[in-house]
């Protein structure tokens, strides 16, 4: 029996694989697909004070081994996610993990007061390194101060685990970490996509609406694994890993890297049941690699 | 409900040097598919290629336990996809999306253009069996680009356009003289580019008919999860073409018709 439990600050994944804010819905679009209790987490579509309708069509362009897209925060609001949504998967055998956005610091506080008083939540992440919007997002993830003003802001609202997601659209992503951590953050996860375009050269118009998008898929895998042992050693706070994790091996080099926990995010576009597969994958190499926690191969590469 | 279901190559028909039909077939029961609704289609052996293919169901044999699709190979993926062998392994995501809805007519026009033609295979059969006055109205370039009309002629009366008057009358498909000379459909349903389907919804709207489109935006993922498929409504919001589509009472969309 290899022991799959992994904790993160204060709260406990029954497994370290999760799926990624947005590319997962609320997990009620994979429900005939896949035992959602498996999973260790689900972090949910990232969530803003008011309705957002997103950015126009087209939000979208398939890229060498991965895609941008531009859907800018598309969501129904925080009040609609706690009365509407939460509810109808409440009852699920996993971790509900909020993915909190503003346009302000002011707008993130809101957010999170709110999920603050929620029964059944543990942990938020605060994301801090969106591409796809005008105001906010990442814009609070590409500057050590306002990374650190709006973690503490935020920390100060809310009791609970707190996790900030971080965008890898900068110098040296280490100085942000170390930052959130001495406001207060209780993990980092990371990355968020790489800003990037596509142009159509037959009619010479950028694809996405916005110009530029939000890159993710396994082309960014070896730049985001790097960036995860980067943040593995520079912070003592958990790091979650993720950008491009496309099967179990991909998973258990986040986790070597020094990934407590992983999440998987393009790949559920292709295959829904995706994330079921990594965990049985994470299970088998622990066995036949003789580890009898999964939390051991946390940070476990071997380099001398 | 919606599956990822293993199926083989069977056979490729082709229609041209760029269309082609290919039939594929499962070792499992298929799924209930209607018309109107699509698989994301895998495109094996393609690392260039990243994401699945989101293609309208052209018809289902359910006995045969196959599906068939109509494809015109346009991009690397629909390329690809008439690469295959018989007997590759292929997976798909379905059945995906909504129908048409026929509700109480006596009289339907549909217009197809392109690929835009493959969810009417299934539409046209379902008419016909609840005994819905049919008329196909084909449009294309040129006579090479017309398709299944032998198809077609089974369910109902078949018209054609080109634009270069090699086949039916001369024109688009909205300068069809079935629009000026006095014919009565108490439902349009249209798929195909963007400004023909627009055109088929304004005339729809200037006669007070109800008029049904199926929209074929990009997508990731198929199942409502990457919200990238949108398409804005008349009232502001923005729609999964792939849940809450890709067929649209063209009313509700902000087309400026």
């Amino acid at each position: 029996m290899v022991d799959l439990e992994i904790k993160i600050g204060g709260f406990t994944m029954k497994n370290p694989v999760s799926t990624a804010s947005g590319t997962f819905g609320f997990g009620e679009e994979f429900i005939d697909f896949m035992d959602l209790n498996r999973l260790g987490g689900i972090f949910v579509k990232g969530l803003t004070l008011k309705n957002r309708e997103g950015n126009p069509y087209p939000r979208m362009a398939e890229t060498p081994s991965g895609m941008l897209n531009a859907v800018g925060l598309q969501n129904k609001g925080i009040d609609y996610f706690i009365k509407h949504t939460y509810p109808k998967i409440k009852h699920f055998d996993t971790q509900i993990i909020p993915n909190v956005n503003g346009a302000t610091v002011e707008d993130y506080i809101a957010v999170t007061e709110k999920i603050n008083e929620m029964d059944g939540i543990e942990t938020i992440e605060l994301n801090i390194s969106c591409p796809n919007v005008k105001e906010g997002g990442m814009a609070f993830g590409v500057s050590c101060p306002s990374a650190v003003a709006v973690t503490e802001a935020v920390r100060k609202a809310y009791d609970k685990t707190l996790i900030v997601k971080l965008s890898p659209n900068v110098t040296d992503i280490t100085e942000i970490a170390k930052g959130v951590e001495g406001a207060g953050a209780d993990a980092v996860s990371l990355v968020n996509t790489f800003l990037g375009m596509a142009i159509d050269a037959k009619t010479r118009k950028p694809i996405l609406s916005t110009v530029t998008g939000g890159l993710s898929g396994p082309a960014i895998k070896p730049i985001a694994l790097r960036m995860v042992w980067q943040v593995y050693q520079a912070v003592n706070i958990p790091v979650i890993g993720m950008g491009g994790i496309m099967d179990a091996t991909d998973a258990i080099e986040f986790m070597l890297a020094g990934s407590s926990a992983i999440q998987i995010g393009t790949a559920n576009f292709m295959d829904p049941q995706v994330s079921i597969k990594v965990i049985d994958g994470i299970e088998a190499y622990c066995k036949e690699n003789g580890f009898s926690a999964a939390k051991d191969l946390v940070g476990a590469m071997i380099t001398d | 409900m919606k599956k990822i279901q293993d199926f083989k190559l069977k056979t490729y028909q082709w229609l041209n040097d760029e269309n082609y039909i290919f039939t594929l077939q499962s070792e499992e029961d298929i799924e209930a598919v209607e018309a109107g609704m699509f698989a994301e289609i895998e495109v094996p052996n393609a690392s260039d290629v990243f994401l699945r293919r989101p293609i309208s169901v052209l018809d289902v044999d359910y006995d045969n336990k196959s599906l068939s699709f109509y494809i015109k190979a346009i991009g690397k993926g629909t390329r690809k996809l008439g690469t295959l062998q018989e007997g590759d392994p292929i997976s798909l995501i379905y059945p995906l999306g909504n129908t048409f809805t026929i509700g109480n007519i006596r009289s339907a026009l549909i217009v197809g253009g392109g690929s835009g033609i493959a969810p009417f295979v299934m539409l046209g059969r379902e008419l016909k069996e609840k005994g819905i006055k049919t008329t196909f109205l084909l449009g294309a370039r040129s006579k090479e680009d017309i398709f299944l009309t032998d198809e077609f002629a089974k369910y109902g009366e078949v018209c054609v356009t080109t634009e270069d008057g090699s086949l039916g009358e001369k024109g688009l498909v909205t300068q069809h003289s079935l629009f000026s000379d006095g014919s009565q459909f108490d439902k349009i349903y249209t798929c195909g580019p963007d400004p023909m389907m627009k055109a088929v919804a304004r005339i729809a709207k200037e006669r007070s008919i109800a008029c049904e489109a199926s929209l074929e935006n990009m997508m990731a993922c198929g199942f409502g999860a990457c919200l990238c498929c949108v398409t804005p409504t008349s009232d502001g919001r923005n729609l999964c073409v792939c849940t809450e589509g890709p067929v649209f009472n063209t009313q509700e969309l902000a087309w400026s018709i």
